[in-house]
This record gives structure tokens, sequence and C-alpha cells, in this order.
């Protein structure tokens, strides 16, 4: 449907130019004229443009987005104030010699705790969640089930509930892995385990087993069949997946606030929501979470050019459909 | 027909069992003892009991030796007379149903706009849609902070419109700036659910509407409304389950005890260790709240992940 391309209706207008109008889309039969009505009021022309939506989604994008641009625009403030500017400059980040993400060890330790948990997770995650993924798919039993259902089980459940739990289990029962960053990790290769297992599940059902069949009929051995047919196959949802793990342990707060322990095991979220209570915190937390914007998004961009490439020629591939994949839709 | 024996064979025969069983279990093995054995440790310490000398709470791992003590305890703060978490669960269910309905109201015309009418500009408005997903939620809660501040633009813009004459405390406690929080928080999470449904919804569906009689309201009062009734549904509990567990939102746009939700006692009980037992109960509690909007969306994802259930 491209009813973009169209002139709004004047009143007055020939309803019999209908067809013309309603170019973009698929050329169905166009509801006929009445002949009898000559003038429109243009609240009746069925094909006209729904300016009233998008005006509102318009409003809703930029109630969305232009805070953040404050926000990051505040990073660049040559002041102590987040909400009165007062000229450009780069202090925040390098500049000032005490307060800024580069000399202050405390928002420095945070960045390459935060780059440090992402890599670590996204290596353990991915994989684990892949071969899990592959072994639910074709082992059918009472097991495969039940586990398949405590996986999507752990995608829903509260953050917090998780968390709770995690918290526990590092201070009452594996008390040998001391809050920090051990348990950062596995708290977090677990909640984000679930994102490789179900794209690739999906990925999985919408392949078939036909192109593994082909290659055993050519004579392909099992471990050959999976490493140069269906790991390929996957490539792309793989991808995806760990764009996703990445992006989302940068995000993640729940977590990692319950199981770090001193402030050198916190990451950027952590730091950013103990200091900005009040909002007391000073551009320097603007400069940490653009950090994070950046990193995010560096990821997400990597992510979507790798994905366009892994699934050009391929029937349906389109640059909405790689962006909806790596959002994990 | 032996040929075709073997294809089956492939994927699905007995003698591969032992290959995919080895492929799942690392999986299955990572699952269990940092999925499953963590709970277990919660009813061990919310069935247990507190030590006496240290005040702090003592896990009984046997479950016959399980108490009711901790549970009785939350029971009597949730609605016993005097009870203090009561209410305090009470405001977290108006707040989460206020914000996810608000949330519904916003989102839903943006992705339906965006899937029927953006036409060739839809990769754009797809990206923009996108993009907060991208943007870490402390950073978007930081962005409403700087905004609020008593010299910030929003108390500014209102001074200049002769709305208000004296800056509004934004950040002191008010409830509209929490559940405003929890809209731009979870907002981005729905969207995209509400997207992905009404794309898939077929085009062909809408015009045999258009073309049998319906205007544009009718089309989608019975054709879209209903088609998304599923894509409503799984996005309002992708964003309504975490919103009941969230602690952070309120703790930076207020502060204020007038605005705490059910996630801050849970938080702060873990910080007190005479009370943990407590929180653990609590949670488990919320956990069996929960649970048939947790078991529904699971039971409808089994579509997605295959027929593997």
């Amino acid at each position: 449907m491209t009813l973009t391309t169209d002139a709004p209706t004047s009143p007055g207008t020939d309803p019999g130019s209908d067809t013309t109008r309603a170019g973009g889309s698929p050329p169905t039969s166009p509801p006929p004229a009445p002949a009898r009505r000559r003038w429109q009021p243009p609240w009746r022309n069925p094909w006209r443009r729904p300016w009233i939506l998008e005006g509102f989604t318009w409003l809703y994008l930029i109630w969305s987005i232009v805070p953040i641009g404050i926000a990051v625009l505040f990073s660049f403030n040559n002041g102590r104030s987040q909400s009165v500017w007062q000229g450009f400059s780069t202090r925040w980040y390098w500049g000032d010699p005490i307060n800024s993400v580069f000399h202050n060890p405390a928002l420095r330790a945070a960045v390459f705790q935060t780059i440090r948990l992402s890599i670590i997770t996204t290596l353990v995650a991915v994989p684990l969640g892949v071969a899990f993924a592959i072994g639910i798919n074709r082992w059918r039993t009472r097991t495969a089930t039940t586990f398949n259902f405590v996986m999507v089980f752990s995608y829903v459940i509260p953050e917090l509930i998780f968390g709770v739990a995690l918290f526990f289990l590092f201070t009452q029962l594996f008390k040998s892995i001391h809050l920090g960053t051990a348990a950062e990790v596995l708290g977090l290769v677990t909640w984000n385990f679930s994102w490789p297992a179900i794209i690739v599940l999906a990925r999985l059902v919408s392949i078939g087993s036909s192109y593994e069949e082909a290659a055993a009929d050519l004579g392909a051995s099992r471990l050959e069949s999976i490493r140069r047919v269906l790991i390929p196959l996957l490539m792309p949802a793989i991808f995806a997946s760990a764009v996703l793990v990445f992006a989302s342990v940068v995000d993640d707060f729940v977590i990692v606030d319950l199981l770090s322990s001193t402030a050198n095991t916190q990451p950027m979220s952590v730091i950013i929501y103990s200091t900005s209570h009040g909002g007391n915190g000073g551009p320097a937390l603007n400069a940490l979470a653009t950090i994070m914007l950046v990193l995010s998004f560096v990821v997400a961009t990597i992510g979507l050019l790798a994905y366009r490439w892994m699934t050009r020629g391929e029937r349906g591939s389109s640059g909405q459909e790689a962006m909806t994949s790596i959002a994990g839709m | 027909m032996a040929r075709g024996d073997r294809r089956k064979a492939w994927t699905r025969g007995a003698q591969n069992r032992w290959v995919w069983a080895g492929f799942a279990m690392p999986g299955i093995i990572w699952l269990a003892l940092l999925f499953l054995v963590p709970f277990y440790t919660v009813l061990a310490i919310a069935g247990g009991q507190l030590n006496a000398i240290f005040q702090s709470p003592e896990p009984v791992w046997n479950p016959f030796a399980w108490t009711g003590a901790n549970y009785t305890a939350v029971f009597h703060e949730l609605v016993g007379q005097g009870s203090f978490v009561g209410p305090i669960f009470l405001r977290t269910l108006v707040y989460v149903a206020i914000a996810s309905v608000i949330s519904l109201l916003i989102a839903y015309p943006a992705a339906y706009f965006v899937t029927r009418f953006a036409g060739r500009r839809k990769i754009l408005f797809l990206a923009l849609l996108i993009a907060p997903f991208w943007i870490s939620y402390m950073m978007r809660m930081l962005a409403w902070i700087d905004l609020l501040q008593s010299n910030g633009y929003v108390n500014r813009a209102l001074i200049d419109l002769h709305l208000i004459s004296q800056p509004v405390n934004w950040l002191g406690g008010r409830s509209f700036t929490v559940i405003l929080g929890l809209v731009y928080g979870y907002i981005p999470y729905l969207i995209l659910v509400l997207y992905a449904g009404l794309d898939r919804i077929d085009q062909r569906l809408l015009e045999a509407g258009r073309d049998l009689g319906l205007n544009r309201t009718q089309t989608f009062v019975r054709i879209t409304l209903p088609l998304s009734r599923q894509a409503i549904l799984t996005g309002m509990l992708i964003t309504v389950l975490p919103m009941v567990g969230d602690y952070f939102t309120n703790q930076l746009l207020s502060g204020a005890s007038s605005t705490a939700m059910i996630g801050n006692v849970i938080d702060s009980q873990l910080y007190t260790a005479s009370q943990q037992a407590q929180g653990a109960a609590l949670s488990l509690l919320l956990l069996v709240f929960l649970l048939v909007p947790m078991v529904y969306y699971v039971v409808k994802t089994r579509r997605v992940t295959g027929e593997a259930f």
C-alpha cells in the first residue's frame, strides 16, 4: 500500500478518479464510484491520507527520540548542569581531570565492565543456545519438551524474580562463586540464553529438514551436513541473536545490580542508576549513557549490515526484514 | 521406500538420538543448574528459618522440613491490620494497569500507521520505531531526569506558555511522573510486537473488505482489530510482566515511598539479612500471582518454537 504518494483530495474532485488515486495499492477492483454523488466531502473519501494518524505517529516519534537527543547534547555541556546549556565541550568525556569518564576510575571501570560482560556473555550464551535449539528441535523426548518449556519460561519471567533467585543461589548455595563478575556472567548467560534458542528454533522450523536430507542423499555424513548445510543456513539467525544478546547485556540492569558486589564490578547501567537519583550526577553520567548508546548502535549497525549481507539473494530479504530480525521479531 | 526411511531417520531416527541429545545437553544442564536450582534455593530459604544469633536466613534443603512461617508473615503484611505491603501491591497493580493501557493507546495507532500507510517511507518509520529499543533503559530514564528537573526544559516550556507560574517539582514523588516513566520505558517492546503482528495481516483481506463496501473505520474494526488481538495480548504481556517487577523506574523518577512498588519491597528486603527470607517468600508469591499470564505466553509461543512440545 503506497497511499502516501496520493495527493489529498480536494472537495469537488471527480469521484471517478478514485482508480488513479488508489495508484500504489495492488490493482484489485477499486470500489465503483457511486454515480449519484457528485461532491464528496474529504472525510468520505475512502483513500484519503490519514493525516491525524500520521501526525500522531510523528508526535510519538518526537516524544520517544527528542529527549534522548537532548540527553546526548548535555553530555557535551560545558558546565555542571544537566538542564541548562552552557556551551559545547568534551570535558565530561576526557577533558575534566577528575570527573570525566576517562579520568574518573569508577566511570572508566564501568565502561570496561560493560564491554567485558557483553563479550563474555555473548560468547557463552550464543553457542549454548544454538546447540540447545538444534538438539531440542530433533530430540523429541519428554526431557526435551520440559526444557523447551523452561527455556521459554525463562524468557517471560520478570527479571526481578529471577534476579532474586540468582542472588540467593550465589549467597546461600554456590557460595564459592562470590557476587561479582563471575556471578554476573553466569546470571546474564542464563537470562539471555533464550534469545538464540528461540530465534534459532524459529529458523529451524522454517528451514525444515529437506536441505539436510539432500545433503545426506549426496553422501554427506551427519556432522558434515550439520557443519556445511545446517550451520550456514542458520548463520543469519545466529548472528541476529548474537547482536541481540550483546545489546541486551549492555542494557541489562536488574541482574547486574543484584549480583555486582564492589564498585569495580558495576557496569554502566548500575553506575547511572546509583548516581542519578534526584539528578545530581552531572553531565559525566550523560557522557557515560552516550557511550552506552553508541556501543549499542554500533553493534546494531554491524548486525544490520552483516545480516543483509548474509541473507542477500534470499527470498523475502529486505532492509525491513533485516531490521525486524535484528530487533528479535 | 528404503531411501525415504533413511531420510526420515536423518533428523528423527532413533540411532541419531544421542547426537541430538548431545547437542541439547549443555543447555539443559545449564538451565537446570542456573534456572531451576536457583528457584529451589528460594524455596529452601522461604521455607527455612531465621538464624537467631546471626539474624540471617537459614536455608532448609529438605522439602519435608519446610515451614510456612515466612509465608504467614508476608501474608499478614499483605492483608492484615496495618499491613504495609498490601497498599504497595495495590498501587503496583494500578500503576501497571494505567501505564499499560496508555502504552497500548499510543503504540497501536503508531504501529498501525507504519504498517498500513507509511508506504515508501516505511523503512524510515520502522528505523525510528526500533531506535528506542536499542537505547538503554537507564539512558531513557536519565533523559527524563534531565528534562523534568526544576530548571529543566519541561518546566521552562510550561512557564513560557504561562501554564504554570512556579516550577513544578516533577521528580518529588509524583505518581504521574512514575507512570510516564513506565510508559516511556516499556513502550518500545510493545510497539515492536504490535508492528510484527499488524504487518503479518494479509493485505488481501483488507482489500476484500473494502471491495465489499466497508469504509476505513469499518475495515479496521471488523478486520484489522480482530486479527491483531493475539499481538495485543502478547504485547501487553511482554510489557506488563517486567513492569510488575520494576523497582528502578520509580526510584529514579521519584524516590519517595509514596510511589513505591512491590519490586522496591522485594529489593529492599534483600539488603537486610533478617528480612531476606521474607523477600524470598514475597517474590515466590509474586511468581505464583503471575504464573497464569506467563504460562499463557509460553503456550502461545509454542507455534513459533516448533512442535517440540
